[in-house]
């Protein structure tokens, strides 16, 4: 199979970046939007980007590959999964790539270790205790001032941390000024460490939604897509957040799998609903966006014997956004030959997730490089940021 | 020594310990708040949910059948959305009906401090019912045959129950696994799945920090493979229920943390059970998180180590270990410091009020299903956080006034709300919180103010 090198490719343009004068390309930065989906659960990489011409795979999944005939066309050596149309539809249109081979830094196969180190961006296992993009916001400092939003009832460990972060999911109109009760409570909750903050803030953040929301219907509080659709309206917002983090659950899929249809199918068109409420949300913003999906760690190349995958390391990350530059897919395909498995089990990974964050805030929010391989990922300057991805 | 008679005791025995009052229930507990709640402990285990007809809830074998039947339904309906919609219907209805009993029971039951032990335990052996049609059917048959009874006996038994119930073997997969050496694995292509080994290693027992390997989970994946739940092909007896199929049972010895265990069939796990079970490892992180749950997000670590102590030493008989906790000078510290749980939230209004939910959907589902914790849906294995301060983030917050506030219009009483704040709080509501109360403009507004003072939000 052909290794599709950008890495060397992408940082040569990466460097146009530094050609901005500092307050231009500041300036320029202050538009940009972010968006982190966290697919709970370990995502089947395999089955998100079946590797079309990988000689190995089709025997290893069996019955729930994604054979040729399914998966949707995204390059010569890569399909998608039927139920992500929207994403290849982005794809096609050189808005959207994939990481086919990305892992977390720590070998873990616990979802929850996992997820924490996704979510803290540690180097080792609890090597740091707050979230990554917690961290991001307050690198960023007044540089840059950037808020971030968890579209969800409360904040998930990416977000959480000592800086001011925002939280807000659908779930009925409020307004709080017209509320007797929050004035009240306002007065009430002034000695209460965490009831006092937390109240004020989600004071504003539904003062902020019924801005954005307008005179629409309300969002539901059980359909994804109207957290993207959600999502997307505050970052439309001038005065909105430039970070916003959705997550989707449910990739958890040690039996019956399925395939073009079925458990995993369904989880993937969740995802893909997403992907496209925020393209069609954000409106011209979308051109100033990067949407990342991840997931903690992929599944065994092999299927089990449940029709199923268990635990396993490396998968795909989905990348899309008018914010992104067209290219092929990001990181080396190490292959599924049984010699090129992790621990004979997994796909093996040739990029770590910290290398594309990086790059990402580097090139997409101005952060600075030393406070990405520092602060943001402590003790992180081994994975070199990828470059020129926007 | 801690929680000895004092009005602040019996209002921690009932808010931090219990689901918060009903009326009176603070003055009940005033005499030995310590020994009101001792007294809930008892080897039979937790109250169970009380059938609203003659008959009693169904078991997990008949919920299993409801289950086929539905799946048959589904197929002769094809295409047809309205019989398919009503076949889905039918399965979820007798789980919305005890999921309602379950909530009433919480919302009136004079053994508040049992009910919450028994809800922690529920929550540490999560299932889902959102995991899939057969999970909705038998999600609240688990936690009435598994886990109720067991509360206050030997966690040995409690998690064995777990780990043999049918539901748990769906939720984490293992009803499928399958040994590639055991005849049915030589015979096709079969596998095993590694899930409840991992969950029972990683959050039923020792802790994800505990130190094992793959190769153990890989091991007890292994010697679980034949513990399965029987189909409708199976006798009788078996049809959703425990069923050891020996046939995909992995033949040979088994080695976990250095240890071996022969080759034993169906006894096998059994033995890898009771070991993990026994391990100190599990004492310690079991005692960390109850600590965590009853007291306090930081906890502290003479009360975690007295816990732990006391679990070592009987064994792991969580009666013991419930008495632990509730004689323990740490758990009485006189600050509340965990925000309660959405659940806890909904339950400890209606109790202060001195009513119960009367519609699954309207009253108990769709507010928790908004304030982030619709029942027996944990999102993940590891259940709902143990960590209070996450419960109150701003957004959920939000959701709570919303909540209080449409509770406080359908359900404030007449009485003085002054009165009610006292009944609700005891010697845990301030000065300044009686006063607002007392200005409010009217009764709902003077409920609403108190379900969402902090002293009603902490325990």
């Amino acid at each position: 199979m052909t290794q599709i090198l950008s890495r060397r490719s992408a940082m040569a343009l990466g460097v146009s970046a530094t050609f901005f004068g500092g307050a231009a390309f500041a300036a320029e930065t202050q538009s940009r939007k972010l968006v982190v989906i966290i697919c709970r659960g370990a995502m089947d990489g395999l089955s998100v980007s079946p590797p079309a011409n990988d000689a190995d795979y089709l025997a290893l999944r069996g019955p729930i590959a994604i054979t040729p005939d399914k998966a949707l066309p995204l390059n010569a050596d890569f399909g998608l999964h039927p139920k992500l149309a929207n994403f290849q539809k982005l794809a096609l249109a050189g808005q959207a790539r994939i990481a086919p081979a990305i892992a977390i830094p720590l070998r873990v196969r616990s979802h929850f270790e996992a997820q924490d180190d996704l979510e803290t961006g540690g180097a080792a296992l609890y090597g740091a205790s707050t979230g990554w993009l917690n961290r991001t916001v307050s690198a960023l400092g007044s540089s840059r001032p950037a808020r971030a939003l968890a579209v969800a009832p409360s904040a998930p460990l990416i977000l959480r941390g000592p800086a001011s972060t925002d939280t807000w999911s659908p779930g009925g109109k409020f307004n709080p000024s017209a509320n007797r009760l929050t004035t009240i409570l306002q007065d009430l909750y002034q000695q209460d460490p965490v009831l006092g903050p937390a109240l004020a803030k989600g004071m504003a953040v539904e003062a902020e939604a019924n801005m954005v929301n307008g005179a629409s219907a309300p969002l539901k509080a059980n359909d994804v897509k109207d957290f993207a659709t959600g999502a997307a309206r505050f970052l439309s917002n001038p005065n909105g957040p430039a970070i916003a983090v959705i997550s989707v659950d449910g990739f958890d899929t040690h039996a019956n799998q399925g395939a073009a249809e079925g458990q995993l199918a369904n989880r993937l068109s969740s995802l893909d609903q997403v992907i496209g409420g925020l393209q069609q949300g954000l409106g011209e913003d979308w051109g100033r966006t990067i949407v990342i999906a991840v997931t903690e760690f992929g599944r065994t190349a092999r299927i089990n014997g449940t029709h199923g995958t268990d635990h396993g390391t490396a998968s795909t990350m989905l990348l899309a956004g008018g914010a992104l530059k067209p290219g092929g897919i990001i990181g080396d395909w190490p292959g599924l030959a049984p010699q090129k498995l992790f621990e004979n089990r997994d796909t093996a990974p040739t990029l770590d997730v910290r290398q594309v964050f990086k790059g990402v805030l580097i090139d997409h929010l101005g952060l600075d490089r030393r406070k990405a391989d520092t602060q943001v990922f402590p003790d992180s300057s081994d994975a070199r940021p990828i470059m020129g991805l926007v | 020594m801690a929680g000895l008679p004092s009005p602040i005791n019996a209002a921690i025995a009932v808010t931090r310990f219990g689901l918060g009052a009903k009326p009176g229930e603070i003055a009940d507990a005033s005499a030995d708040p310590r020994e009101w709640l001792v007294g809930q402990i008892h080897k039979d285990g937790a109250p169970q949910p009380l059938s609203p007809t003659a008959a009693p809830f169904p078991d997990s074998a008949t919920r299993f059948k409801d289950f086929v039947a539905y799946r048959e339904a589904v197929k002769a309906a094809g295409d047809d959305e309205v019989k398919r919609k009503a076949a889905r219907e039918a399965l979820h209805a007798p789980t919305a009906v005890e999921l309602l009993c379950r909530t009433q029971l919480a919302a009136t039951t004079g053994q508040p401090f049992a009910e919450r032990w028994a809800l922690f335990w529920s929550n540490h052996f999560t299932v889902s019912v959102l995991k899939s049609e057969e999970l909705a059917a038998l999600a609240p048959s688990f936690e009435r045959e598994a886990i109720r009874p067991r509360v206050f006996g030997r966690f040995s038994d409690l998690l064995r129950a777990s780990s043999r119930h049918p539901a748990m073997l769906m939720y984490l997969d293992q009803a499928q696994s399958i040994g590639p050496n055991s005849k049915a694995g030589l015979r096709r292509a079969g596998g095993l799945n590694e899930n409840l080994a991992r969950e029972i290693m990683e959050l039923h027992t020792l802790g994800a920090d505990a130190g094992y390997s793959q190769a153990d989970v890989t091991e007890f994946a292994r010697a679980l493979t034949g513990w399965s739940v029987g189909r409708p092909n199976q006798a009788a007896e078996y049809e959703g229920a425990f069923l050891y199929r020996a046939n995909v049972h992995e033949p040979g010895a088994r080695r976990i943390f250095g240890r071996n265990y022969g080759d034993g069939e169906e006894e096998q796990a059994e033995r890898i059970l009771a070991d993990l079970a026994a391990s100190p490892k599990t004492a310690d992180h079991l005692a960390r998180k109850l600590a965590t749950h009853f007291v306090s997000d930081q906890p502290d670590p003479a009360l975690v180590a007295r816990l732990s102590d006391v679990w070592k030493r009987s064994g792991g008989d969580l009666a013991k270990v419930a008495e632990a906790l509730a004689t323990a000078p740490e758990a009485w510290r006189e600050d509340a410091a965990k925000i309660k749980t959405p659940y806890e939230l909904l339950v400890s209004g209606y109790r202060c009020v001195g009513q119960a939910p009367r519609d699954y959907g309207r009253e108990v589902n769709n507010p928790l299903n908004t304030m982030g914790q619709r029942p027996l849906s944990a999102p993940q294995p590891n259940g709902w956080s143990e960590n209070g301060s996450e419960w109150a983030a701003p957004d959920a917050l939000i959701k709570r006034l919303q909540w209080a506030q449409g509770f406080a219009n359908a359900y404030a009483p007449q009485d003085d709300p002054g009165v009610v704040a006292a009944s609700a709080l005891g010697a845990r509501l301030s000065a300044n919180t009686l006063k607002t109360i007392q200005r409010a403009e009217s009764r709902k507004e003077a409920l609403a103010i108190l379900i969402m003072s902090a002293e009603f939000q902490r325990r």
